[in-house]
């Protein structure tokens, strides 16, 4: 019998075993990257992109979520369901996590999803409930995050850039490249996304939002609620028709 | 077993008498599997399946229609953001009529009309648990040092509808600098505190408290934003520190006239601008803001 000598070889078992799951990869993965429609276009009327790559603190703020494991907790993908668009607002575009790497969808809520949370509470709230989250929800079973009020290591922010500008996001290293995000983005943006100025752009973002409510000290907690603060935020659905994004499915 | 062994098994034997069946499987198990199959199929033609170059087969005989704000028809392949404007359709339908009724009845109108009231006070309720509660608490009673109490008849910045309306829909954000920005020392913060804890009538020194008097209507600039008479200015947010409500300075829990006093020194040391409330208008729609209002104004009560 053939399947006999399949499972008498282990090699040649763990070869064909391979080939037979990359074909479900392949199926669904590899047509991903020629419908152009799966990541939908989104832009301001004057032709800029709505969807900005974080800044260097939002950034940071990003790698304290993914140390700590929000994510075991938090999902950031709204669904296309009505108790979702009631509860949380708009469905998650596949648009706003195109420069998540690795992307924070998530499939478990043991406590909300957090893809539209930015602007919802004061920073102030997003401290407080971070440090001690009983203090506002007492019933809540999330755990307390005091550490985040020490200090942010920001020496590395730039290496940080330059690995995710390997992966596609346009962090820009010379003129030319910045030129190019000035166009994509506009120049305010554009300035954001400079890797030569990021430890500064990063200092200079959290002295002014001074989102932890201490002004003399840069904090973990300042990157963190920066982060949270943005998250859902760069969509502007008042400028679309409700079923402009229908078309992209 | 023997039997069976000899006759049905892989041939294997383990640990001298151990062998591998290899019996038929059930019938039932192979029908489910075959149907699974065939389920499949179909499901692969009635829905969108399969990539073909840069598209997709989109499902046939399985379209939706659904109308858009523009209030144009439209139909399209089956898909789940199409479903979600057509089920959002429907439920707004159901409804409307109630939106309907609250945005074209005037406030004053609408708490007399039970009827409406039940629906404010449903949808109200889930409302203000979803994006109030987390500051407000969940009755409205508020927390020290984070929102203010929305049950009681006292209004930073006012409680008739209108104000309230629009105290959610742009968001408030009182602001006082650190010693209401004048250059008053310490112990003439000290003493404008024990003036101001004279106010409502808690423990303080009388002494203190008449020097206080002058530096909150003088040097210490105070009475520009709290007023004359400390009642507080709606339009600047500023607290009315005549009366027992506290938000910020923890005067409440303050066991003695020290701690009380210096509670508030603290308070007017440090100036305030983490009292954030946010705006409401890109969120929520003007019919969900106006159930609000009323769900505040007469639900929670105390509307002035
Ligand atoms: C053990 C699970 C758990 C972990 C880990 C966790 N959370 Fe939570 N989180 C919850 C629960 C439960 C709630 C709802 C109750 C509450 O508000 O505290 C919540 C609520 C929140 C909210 C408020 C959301 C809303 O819309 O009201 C934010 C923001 C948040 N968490 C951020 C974080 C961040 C940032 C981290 C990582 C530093 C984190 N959480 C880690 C369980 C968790
Ligand atoms: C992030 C916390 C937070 C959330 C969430 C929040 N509020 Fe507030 N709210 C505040 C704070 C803080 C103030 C006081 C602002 C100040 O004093 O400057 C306030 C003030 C108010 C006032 C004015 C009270 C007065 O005395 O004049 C109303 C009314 C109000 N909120 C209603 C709401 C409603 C309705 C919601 C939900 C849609 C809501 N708030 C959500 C923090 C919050
Ligand atoms: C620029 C305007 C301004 C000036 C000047 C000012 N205040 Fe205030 N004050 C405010 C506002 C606004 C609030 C409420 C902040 C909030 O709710 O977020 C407040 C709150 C307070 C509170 C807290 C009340 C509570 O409920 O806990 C005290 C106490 C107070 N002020 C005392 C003073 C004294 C004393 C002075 C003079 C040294 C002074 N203020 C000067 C605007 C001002």
């Amino acid at each position: 019998m053939k399947h006999d000598k399949i499972e008498r070889n282990l090699g040649l078992l763990m070869v064909l075993t391979m080939l037979a799951i990359s074909v479900g990869g392949l199926v669904e993965i590899v047509p991903l990257f020629f419908i152009k429609d799966t990541v939908e276009t989104v832009k301001t009327a004057d032709g800029k992109e709505m969807i900005r790559p974080y800044t260097p603190l939002e950034l940071r703020g990003r790698d304290i979520y993914i140390r700590e494991g929000c994510y075991t907790c938090h999902s950031q993908m709204i669904r296309p369901f009505r108790d979702e668009a009631l509860r949380y607002g708009h469905y998650s575009l596949a648009a706003e996590s195109k420069y998540d790497h690795p992307f924070q969808w998530g499939s478990k809520r043991t406590g909300p999803d957090l893809a539209r949370v930015g602007g919802k509470y004061s920073n102030d709230w997003h401290v407080q409930h971070l440090i001690a989250p009983r203090s506002m929800v007492p019933e809540s079973v999330m755990p307390n995050y005091p550490w985040l009020m020490s200090p942010l290591d920001t020496s590395d922010i730039a290496d940080r850039m330059s690995a995710l500008r390997i992966t596609g996001v346009p962090y820009s290293k010379g003129e030319a490249e910045y030129r190019q995000n000035v166009q994509t983005f506009g120049e305010e943006v554009a300035k954001m996304l400079r890797i030569e100025d990021a430890e500064a752009n990063l200092r200079a973002q959290a002295v002014s939002g001074n989102y932890d409510n201490n002004p003399n000290d840069i904090t973990e907690m300042d990157a963190l609620v920066a982060y949270l603060q943005v998250l859902g935020t760069m969509v502007d659905f008042s400028k679309f028709d409700d079923d402009y994004f229908v078309q992209f499915r | 077993m023997s039997d069976n062994a000899s006759k049905n098994t892989t041939g294997h034997v383990w640990d001298e008498d151990l062998a591998e069946l290899t019996n038929p499987l059930p019938n039932w198990w192979l029908w489910a599997f075959y149907i699974t199959i065939i389920f499949s199929v179909v499901y692969w033609i009635i829905y969108p399946a399969w990539p073909m170059g840069k598209s997709f087969t989109k499902g046939m005989g399985n379209t939706i229609t659904y109308v858009n704000n523009k209030g144009e028809t439209k139909t399209t392949h089956w898909n789940m953001r199409a479903k979600l404007m057509k089920e959002t359709n429907e439920a707004v339908a159901a409804q409307k009529p109630w939106f309907d009724k609250v945005a074209a009845t005037p406030f004053e109108e609408i708490s007399k009309n039970a009827e409406l009231m039940q629906f404010v006070q449903s949808a109200g309720k889930t409302l203000f648990s979803e994006n109030c509660a987390a500051c407000h608490m969940a009755g409205g009673q508020g927390k020290l040092g984070l929102a203010p109490n929305l049950v009681d008849d006292s209004w930073i910045f006012g409680g008739t509808y209108e104000k309230i309306q629009e105290t959610i829909t742009i968001g408030r954000h009182g602001i006082m600098p650190p010693k209401g920005g004048s250059q008053i020392n310490d112990e003439q913060i000290a003493q404008v505190a024990n003036y101001v804890l004279s106010l409502s009538g808690e423990p303080h020194d009388a002494e203190a408290a008449k020097a206080g008097d002058a530096i909150f209507h003088g040097e210490g600039m105070c009475a520009a934003c709290h007023g004359p008479d400390a009642k507080g200015i709606p339009e600047m947010g500023s607290a009315n520190l005549t009366d027992k409500i506290w938000l910020w300075a923890d005067v409440p829990g303050a066991p003695d006239q020290v701690a009380k006093v210096k509670a508030v020194s603290e308070v007017i040391t440090n100036g305030l601008s983490r009292g954030k409330m946010p705006a409401w208008g890109g969120r929520l729609s003007p019919e969900q803001i106006k159930v609000l209002t009323v769900y505040v104004h007469d639900t929670l009560g105390g509307g002035k």
